[in-house]
């Protein structure tokens, strides 16, 4: 659209050359003002919705029982606090592992995350197999996948005994990228 | 004189000049022949208001937190006044709303109503059905029970597929490292403000456009779109026979919108609210998460694709559906609209419907996934009380095979029906087969003793047809 037209001079007369230039620059002026002051909301609206993106991961040591109470060549579910709950996370703030005893020191603790989609797999104690409720992916008593769609062994927590007490240090949820 | 309601409207109408407007827009003219297959637009809108109303009321009970939520949600189904029944409204609503949305999206397909000049009234149309969808994953989530938890895991999972940026998508839909206080909140934004804000805007773009382009007028075989003559063609016949919006049209759309709503209301009082889960612990293993129906079918694809090509199809199935599916009228925008004269348009819904359809039926039976819950074999099925027999019957229990085979009626269908095996299998091929598995079964070679072997082929070799009195 011309700027000499009719509708921009209701008076119908053509605009000037100075009024023309003026009318580009508040033109300008208000697009520019209208931006710095959107930005301006906008930037730490971002910041606050895509704060996750940007957080340090925080690992921490959990207790999840005596040492003692877990036999050598059992597996069984431990539960733990997350590393830095929110205060109204309430039972979500909750974790839990699977947790071998191979011999009189070593533990090996599993996430209960399928590599697959991340359902919690179940631990059946006769079979020594790990199974997944979703699409069937099952793994030996190592995490290592006997059958079904997992692409990848169960992943592994760091675990640790210390004064008698095994310890289990906390992490993300394993996510799969296979 | 006129009387006082005439004076208020003429004053109304001269301060604002909105009744006017409206009652022009109205009253715009339709094809005459638009009929009952028109109808599924002003369902799917219908739907929206019954989910924003339900919406809002259940808000007022509602609290958005990871603590809090699931309380609320057995104090809204339990005990407040038509708290089961609003639950129930929302939740049906949801469902009407998503089969709407398709059945329109079928009519317009089948219509050729997406070609010129209305692309754009299609293309909105596809976002809108995103939305929705989105709307149902959310909504289920902020049922926040354990089901829920256990989606938005596998949300993430599915999300950490996408190439280069999948992990940072997982931790933005987690709201951090694991399932906890922040993810709540996330969805609740999500579904209550930030959908429904797009789907009103779409939904003034999507009927603004109606407008302007008309209601398409049903296909004559043969009768081919020209973008150069459409245009005065489609004005030419409203002008000859349109008839107004309102009421000659209309009014099937009150009446099947009424009938929706009645079904909807009906299914709610009756049937109420979708039961809820165990509370949202994500440290309780013993779960088996479900999507809701509308989703069922896609748990059914993620669960029957190849092993190794689901990281391919997360991402690329429903974005290549997409883009499809924006890109239809681009690519034909002209010539025939008739279904008639389409067939493979009808053969393209008639398979998407049975794909969907059939899907959907795996997807409710799930035989993928075992069955935890199988009871150990009674006697009369293994037709032994003592002996290797038994002792296999046993192990078949212990062991898992249970959760995944078959015998009679009891067990999971995840492998083979093994009720008549050893009709079809002699007892080195058993050996074999156990000892080393297969794609979905474990090998169990390192896992039974020879004498514990020997005792489970003994209990599969008796499994033959009217070989047992069972």
């Amino acid at each position: 659209m011309k700027e000499t037209n009719a509708e921009n001079n209701p008076a119908g007369c053509p605009a000037s050359p100075a009024e023309l230039s003026r009318r580009k620059f508040f033109a300008r002026l208000s697009v520019a003002a209208g931006g710095i002051g959107a930005l301006m909301v906008a930037l730490p609206v971002a910041g606050f919705i895509l704060a996750p993106f940007f957080e340090r991961h925080k690992e921490v040591w959990r207790s999840v029982g005596k040492m003692d109470s877990f036999k050598i060549g059992t597996t069984t579910a431990v539960q733990y606090e997350d590393a830095s709950p929110l205060p109204w996370a309430g039972v979500t703030a909750r974790s839990a592992a699977w947790l071998r005893r191979v011999d009189a020191d070593t533990f090996i603790a599993f996430s209960i995350n399928c590599t697959h989609l991340g359902c919690p797999v179940r631990w059946l104690a006769e079979a020594d197999l790990f199974m997944c409720p979703c699409h069937g992916g099952v793994y030996y008593n190592d995490g290592t996948v006997a059958a079904g769609p997992p692409p990848a062994p169960l992943p592994r927590y760091q675990v640790r005994v210390l004064n008698g007490d095994v310890q289990i240090l906390t992490a993300q949820i394993p996510i799969s990228s296979k | 004189m006129k009387n006082i309601f005439q004076q208020l409207y003429s004053w109304v109408d001269d301060r604002t000049g909105l009744p006017k407007m409206i009652g022009k827009t109205a009253r715009h003219l339709v094809p005459p022949d638009a009929k009952w297959w028109y109808v599924f637009g002003t369902a799917t809108l219908c739907a929206f208001m019954v989910q924003v109303i339900s919406g809002v009321a259940l808000a007022f009970a509602y609290i958005p937190s990871a603590g809090e939520a699931y309380t609320t949600l057995h104090f809204i189904s339990d005990q407040a006044p038509f708290g089961h029944f609003l639950r129930g409204l929302h939740y049906y609503g949801a469902s009407a709303m998503v089969l709407m949305v398709g059945l329109h999206m079928a009519q317009v397909f089948l219509f050729g109503a997406y070609k010129f000049p209305r692309e754009l009234n299609w293309a909105t149309g596809v976002l809108l059905l995103g939305f929705t969808l989105v709307m149902g994953f959310t909504g289920q989530l902020l049922r926040w029970d354990q089901n829920a938890v256990w989606s938005v895991v596998v949300g993430a999972e599915q999300a950490a597929r996408v190439p280069l940026i999948g992990q940072w998508l997982a931790h933005f839909i987690l709201g951090g490292d694991t399932v906890g206080g922040a993810t709540l909140t996330r969805f609740f934004a999500i579904h209550v403000f930030i959908m429904p804000a797009f789907i009103f805007a779409f939904v003034g773009l999507h009927l603004w456009l109606v407008l302007r382009h008309g209601v398409s007028e049903p296909p004559k075989p043969g009768k081919l779109v020209d973008p150069k003559t459409y245009r005065a063609e489609y004005q030419q016949m409203l002008e000859k026979t349109g008839k107004p919006f309102w009421p000659d049209a209309a009014w099937r759309d009150t009446i099947f919108c009424t009938g929706l709503i009645v079904f909807v209301v009906a299914l709610a009082f009756f049937s109420g609210a979708p039961p809820l889960d165990k509370p949202p612990d994500p440290s309780v293993v013993a779960a088996s998460p479900r999507p809701d129906w509308y989703l069922l079918w896609y748990f059914g694809v993620l669960a029957l694709l190849p092993h190794g090509t689901e990281k391919y199809f997360m991402v690329f199935g429903p974005l290549l559906a997409g883009i499809i599916l924006i890109a239809l009228p681009f690519v034909s925008n002209r010539g025939e609209r008739s279904p008639r004269r389409r067939p493979w348009a009808v053969v393209a819904v008639i398979m998407t419907v049975l794909m969907i359809v059939t899907l959907w039926v795996a997807g409710a039976k799930s035989p993928w996934s075992p069955n935890f819950n199988a009871p150990p074999l009674s006697a009369s099925v293994v037709g032994a009380t003592n002996g290797p027999v038994m002792l296999g019957a046993e192990l078949f229990h212990d062991k898992g095979c249970l959760n995944c085979h078959l015998i009679g009626k009891d067990g999971g269908r995840r492998g083979p029906d093994l009720t008549d095996v050893a009709d079809r299998l002699s007892k080195n091929e058993m050996i074999l087969k156990i000892a080393n598995g297969a794609v979905n079964m474990p090998a169990y070679a390192g896992n039974l003793t020879p004498s514990k072997m020997d005792a489970l082929v003994a209990f599969l070799q008796t499994r033959k047809r009217n070989g047992h009195d069972r």
